[in-house]
């Protein structure tokens, strides 16, 4: 145990400094940072001193170490755009991001089980086969096509939802939620579902090919030789089974949501983490951009560790089976 | 070495039998059928681009702005599928698309498969440390969103159509390694390459000549969807503006520019959408198709 989770830190500390390295070779491949904070006319002792209080005359493992350390307590310095701390402008547009993401993670599931459940219990109806052709459809289209389609239909034709922006907000703390505002939460549907889609699909299927698979084996068998009713076995016997899959895959999707979000926010103008981080690649804002991706990397890492500790926790199954690989 | 890569994969259908019951085989399944169909048209389509287009794609007429297709009220014949907010031509611009799309496709999953196969095929031969330095780097490209990791590349290097494609080919490399890897290792115990080996023949010689080629069939499937996720990667990152660059008649720019306009014409928006999906439909269908023929264990 101690082993595996050793070597599972090792390899999310690896991905890590490969971000980071990244993230700061995004410094130095985007020109001259000296040549852009002094004038034409400056001499070239004053910018050798210049050099030299910015530490750019170190070694690059020098200077690498430096940005780590940095990063390591959320400094990275000021936005070249708005000049204002880039912790402070990440920390500002985390809530609407994770809101996003949650949201759409939670619709995912709640609607992806039942439909795949249904499309694996009732295999040959005609609805079965739509939903399973309309999730290859899905899959092929997208994530901002979604977003404009919907913006077409609810947003422009029916004019129902608002098209952008995310409403009404309510500040708790430091924290501003558009959870408790109807108008917040008008804006956040349209969103939510494009964010959930291609999950939604990607739940669908692998619940339809997990019951598929569990119906086949001996337990269920017995189950019904038993006299179980169908309900039971179906719900009680392989649906749990098929669970420890499909939360881990959640999980593990949870970090490409915050990731995809970048989409879905710029479509939507939606105001959080995403769209700030397009904007900053637009306007080469390189302080925004390594703090972006450093942080979106470090919620990866996270989530892949924390669902690789919790499955080896939950399933036993594995840990025999690394006991015997080992 | 891309070419003994290439004529691998080109040689093997190339005989009679086996590709006679590779067809009989892919042909079993409709879906798959529509989508060769469909790629067999849009390959057509993208080669007679000059030829097929009514209007050259970057043409302004400046008194047809956002004219509706030709079916809608106050559309004209001469601009079938309407024009966009500047006047041009949305049919041509669409088949001039498919052009790029396709050539999107094919040079980042080209470079992608030449290069992961020769890491796949490095590692799977030599094993040992350079396998585990492989195939670590390989974790941890994997370990990143695949469209996070697309952008920071294109935000190191700059947008642009070229580094969206070297984006994107970065992203597919980890798949095409670690398939050509498990391949490769279970093919190299095998008794004909031991032959092979006794035979005389040299490491470079039993990797591309006579493992290679028996690698051949996951690849091929994966090269096939490859391309439907490079096709949908790029049109992401057209539309975020770190891909092609107005005015190129590229999908996802497109409907970036033609957002605004949801409004009052819609068409700008569906036809690229369209586009894009059928396209990556039918590349999907295709890939599926290939699946289900070629490796009958991945059959679900």
């Amino acid at each position: 145990m101690l082993a595996f989770v050793l070597r599972r830190i090792v390899q999310s500390a690896a991905v890590m400094a490969v971000v980071a390295l990244i993230a700061f070779a995004l410094f130095n491949f985007t020109g001259d940072p000296v040549a852009s904070m002094v004038g034409p006319e400056a001499t070239l002792e004053e910018r050798a001193r210049l050099r030299t209080e910015l530490g750019l005359d170190r070694p690059f493992w020098i200077q690498f170490g430096h940005f780590v350390g940095n990063a390591a307590q959320g400094e990275f310095g000021r936005s070249l755009r708005q000049g204002r701390k880039v912790s402070a402008l990440l920390k500002e547009r985390l809530p609407a991001t994770l809101e996003l993401s949650l949201v759409a993670a939670m619709l995912a599931l709640v609607v992806g089980i039942p439909l795949g459940v249904y499309t694996a219990l009732r295999r040959n109806t005609w609805l079965s086969q739509l939903l399973l052709a309309g999730s290859l459809i899905g899959v092929s289209l997208p994530t901002f096509l979604i977003g404009i389609l919907l913006i077409l239909v609810f947003a422009v034709i029916l004019g129902w939802l608002p098209s952008f922006g995310r409403g009404d907000t309510v500040a708790l703390g430091w924290w501003t939620t558009g959870l408790l505002t109807a108008s917040g939460l008008k804006a956040l549907i349209l969103p939510a579902i494009t964010l959930s889609l291609f999950q939604m699909t990607l739940i669908m299927r692998l619940v339809r090919a997990e019951m598929l698979e569990v119906l086949r084996t001996d337990y269920i068998k017995f189950a019904r030789a038993r006299g179980l009713s169908d309900r039971t076995i179906h719900f009680g016997h392989a649906l749990k089974n098929t669970l420890v899959p499909v939360i881990t895959i959640t999980g593990l999707q949870l970090g490409a949501i915050i990731a995809f979000a970048i989409i879905t926010e710029t479509v939507f103008q939606w105001p959080g983490m995403g769209l700030l981080f397009i904007q900053a690649v637009n306007f080469a804002d390189i302080p925004v951009m390594a703090a972006y991706l450093c942080f979106i990397a470090l919620v990866f890492v996270t989530l892949n560790l924390i669902v690789d500790l919790l499955y080896y926790a939950v399933d036993p199954r594995l840990r025999i089976e690394r006991a015997a690989a080992h | 070495m891309p070419e003994a890569a290439a004529s691998a994969v080109s040689d093997t259908p190339a005989v009679a039998g086996p590709l006679r019951e590779f067809w009989q085989s892919y042909a079993q399944n409709r879906g798959a059928i529509i989508g060769v169909t469909l790629v067999l048209l849009l390959i057509a389509l993208a080669l007679g681009a000059d030829f097929v287009a009514p209007h050259p794609p970057n043409e302004q007429y400046r008194e047809f702005t956002l004219t509706p297709p030709m079916w809608d009220e106050g559309g004209s014949s001469r601009f079938v599928l309407g024009t966009d907010p500047v006047g041009r031509d949305m049919l041509s611009r669409l088949i001039h698309g498919t052009r790029l799309s396709l050539v999107i496709g094919f040079i980042s999953v080209a470079i992608s498969l030449v290069i992961g196969v020769t890491l796949g095929l490095v590692a799977g031969y030599f094993r040992g440390l350079t396998e585990t330095v492989i195939m670590r780097l390989m974790d941890v490209m994997l370990a990143l969103p695949s469209l996070l990791l697309a952008i920071a590349v294109v935000a190191i290097l700059g947008p642009g159509l070229a580094n969206a494609m070297y984006a994107i080919a970065i992203v597919l490399l980890p798949h095409y390694v670690r398939l050509t890897r498990a391949a490769v290792i279970a093919e190299a115990g095998k008794e004909y390459v031991a032959s092979s080996k006794i035979a005389g023949a040299g490491t470079w010689r039993l990797m591309f000549n006579t493992i290679l080629p028996n690698c051949t069939a996951p690849l091929i499937v994966q090269a096939t969807l490859g391309f439907s996720s490079a096709i949908l990667d790029a049109a992401a990152l057209g539309f975020l503006g770190l891909g092609a660059q107005p005015p190129t008649p590229e999908w996802g720019s497109m409907l970036a520019s033609a957002l605004e306009f949801i409004q009052r014409a819609p068409w700008v928006v569906t036809y690229p959408g369209l586009a894009i999906l059928v396209t990556v439909l039918a590349f999907n269908l295709m890939g599926d198709g290939l699946r289900d023929a070629l490796d009958p264990k991945l059959k679900r």
